[in-house]
């Protein structure tokens, strides 16, 4: 008796935890099956159909599995249930393997409609007043540009996606070295990002939050660790943070800050990065002069934090190994003065 | 009995292929402390003074994974304005056996960080040293010096010579500059 009632409780207990961590997959920020855009509710009521569909076809061949394995133990001493066109078993083989197949195409065809149906509806684009994007992707980093109304007012951010709630976002899809792939589960399905080739991507969002994306073709050895934050956000928040990030970086305040700025504009940092507002020009890497309003460090890799930003300056292999910024090598107080300079870049 | 040569040939082999250098990945900056060479060693007539090699400095060239970065460099940091594919533009061609300020790793590398007379920028502080090894190997095997199985064969940009495994050892014959008469 207590071993009975141990087991059944051993029993609740795994089919709870079970099912608890079926649901988790189902929500979050970066869950397809949570859909919080246009795109992706397509796309999950084509999952939704499929799952049915061929849930059903499954059941049914579990149920004729299990009733021919129950039938064969008695099955071997009576004769065979069909040899010939006069026998017993003839008709209603007959009429259930017409069954079985009137089954089969009907499910394909069903299938069918529903991609077609599904396909049409993602590649007619409503284009009025969308936001226009251009994303370039490099190893192992995401460049977002977001168009103005004249060139001044171009908005140039890294790994970060800022979209307003209920607006098309038609994105423009770059890659400056090999294939990369975007993906936002909750926002919309994945699209190449091709060298050589543009591709475009209509993302139009529905609920506000916070989400994360990632890069789903293989693309090189930090290929895990190139995510993107997406904040779907109120119209009136979406513009204050895009004039926002049209200021320049902030001019450096305390003295140390002022030393981190001398060590970022006379070392090798400005071959490769940005900031507005002060020399560094440079286009390889990504644009630092909203850095410290950022969520996370290095496409997601970390998230943002002075400590961790400490870190990534001193050795950027030990968060990223194999990315391409190299380890410069800093004494510890002017370590602390980069990192506080690039801190003040809010 | 040939169970145990078998073993003995598998760790024959392991023995073997752990001695591959070819793609040894170094990403912390483990470049050699300090390079001596300067274009002083050129001295008007007569032959130039050998080089003091740098036992760290050889590996370089003898890494995949260095020279394929050196590649990337040397696109990054636009020497294709200068240099082009190695064929020279308004900079001198980095693949011929002609070096005015030498061709051994260590006087490439001094070219780079010290920059050089008629527009040959100096780099110091600007390209981390790690990658200026990278690029001096990457220029070496343009001329046929590095290892041969540390080069690719099959480059991705266009070129009219020979892939760089089948370009021979070039001579690294220094001369100083001509005087025109």
């Amino acid at each position: 008796m207590n071993m009975g009632a141990h087991r059944a409780t051993w029993q609740q207990a795994c089919g709870a935890f079970a099912s608890a961590l079926l649901v988790a997959g189902c929500s979050g920020k970066q869950a397809a099956l949570d859909p919080a855009g246009d795109q992706a509710s397509t796309i999950g009521s084509l999952w939704t159909l499929m799952l049915w569909v061929c849930g059903v076809m499954y059941l049914l061949v579990l149920i004729f599995l299990a009733h021919a394995l129950w039938k064969s133990r008695h099955a071997l001493s009576s004769e065979p249930t069909t040899h010939g066109a006069q026998s017993s078993g003839e008709r209603p083989l007959r009429m259930a393997l017409s069954a079985w197949f009137g089954l089969i195409v009907g499910g394909l065809i069903l299938l069918s409609l529903g991609s077609f149906f599904i396909d049409r509806s993602l590649a007619s684009a409503q284009l009025d007043n969308a936001l226009k994007i251009k994303i370039t992707a490099a190893q192992w980093w995401w460049k977002v540009e977001y168009e103005g109304e004249t060139p001044d007012k171009r908005v140039i951010t890294a790994n970060e996606l800022r979209l307003p709630v209920g607006r098309p976002a038609l994105l423009e899809l770059h890659s400056e070295d090999v294939i990369h792939s975007f993906w936002i589960p909750n926002l919309g399905g994945k699209q190449d990002l091709i060298p050589g080739r543009v591709n475009s991507l209509l993302l139009t969002p529905r609920r506000a939050g916070e989400y994360r994306g990632q890069c789903a073709e293989f693309c090189g050895l930090q290929h895990a660790k190139m995510a993107l934050d997406a904040s779907v956000v109120a119209e009136n928040e979406f513009e204050s943070w895009r004039q926002q990030q049209l200021a320049p970086a902030p001019a450096p305040s305390t003295p140390e800050q002022v030393r981190g700025h001398e060590i970022f504009m006379s070392g090798p940092c400005v071959s490769c990065h940005q900031i507005v507002g002060t020399p560094a020009a440079g286009q390889t890497g990504p644009d630092l002069t909203h850095l410290a309003s950022r969520r996370t460090i290095a496409a997601g890799a970390r998230p943002y934090s002075f400590d961790a930003l400490r870190d990534w300056l001193r050795d950027p292999h030990s968060i990223k190994p194999g990315n391409h910024m190299p380890q410069v090598q800093l004494s510890n107080s002017d370590l602390n003065a980069l990192t506080s300079y690039l801190d003040s870049l809010k | 009995m040939y169970s145990r040569y078998l073993v003995s040939l598998l760790c024959l082999g392991c023995l073997v292929l752990s001695g591959c250098e070819r793609e040894t990945r170094a990403f912390h900056d483990e470049a050699p402390p300090s390079n001596d060479v300067s274009p002083t060693s050129f001295r008007a007539g007569g032959p130039p003074k050998p080089v003091a090699k740098n036992a760290q400095a050889d590996e370089y060239e003898r890494n995949a994974f260095h020279i394929s970065e050196g590649k990337r460099y040397y696109e990054w940091y636009n020497c294709y304005s200068c240099h082009a594919a190695g064929g020279g533009d308004i900079g001198p061609p980095l693949m011929d056996d002609k070096w005015r300020y030498g061709g051994e790793i260590e006087q490439i590398f001094s070219s780079i960080v010290e920059g050089r007379p008629n527009g040959m920028p100096s780099f110091a502080g600007r390209i981390p040293e790690q990658q200026v090894w990278e690029i001096a190997a990457y220029v070496r095997s343009m001329a046929g010096n590095a290892a041969k199985d540390a080069v690719p064969s099959r480059g991705d940009e266009m070129k009219n010579t020979k892939p760089l495994t089948q370009i021979p050892h070039t001579p690294v014959r220094s001369e100083p500059p001509k005087v025109q008469r």
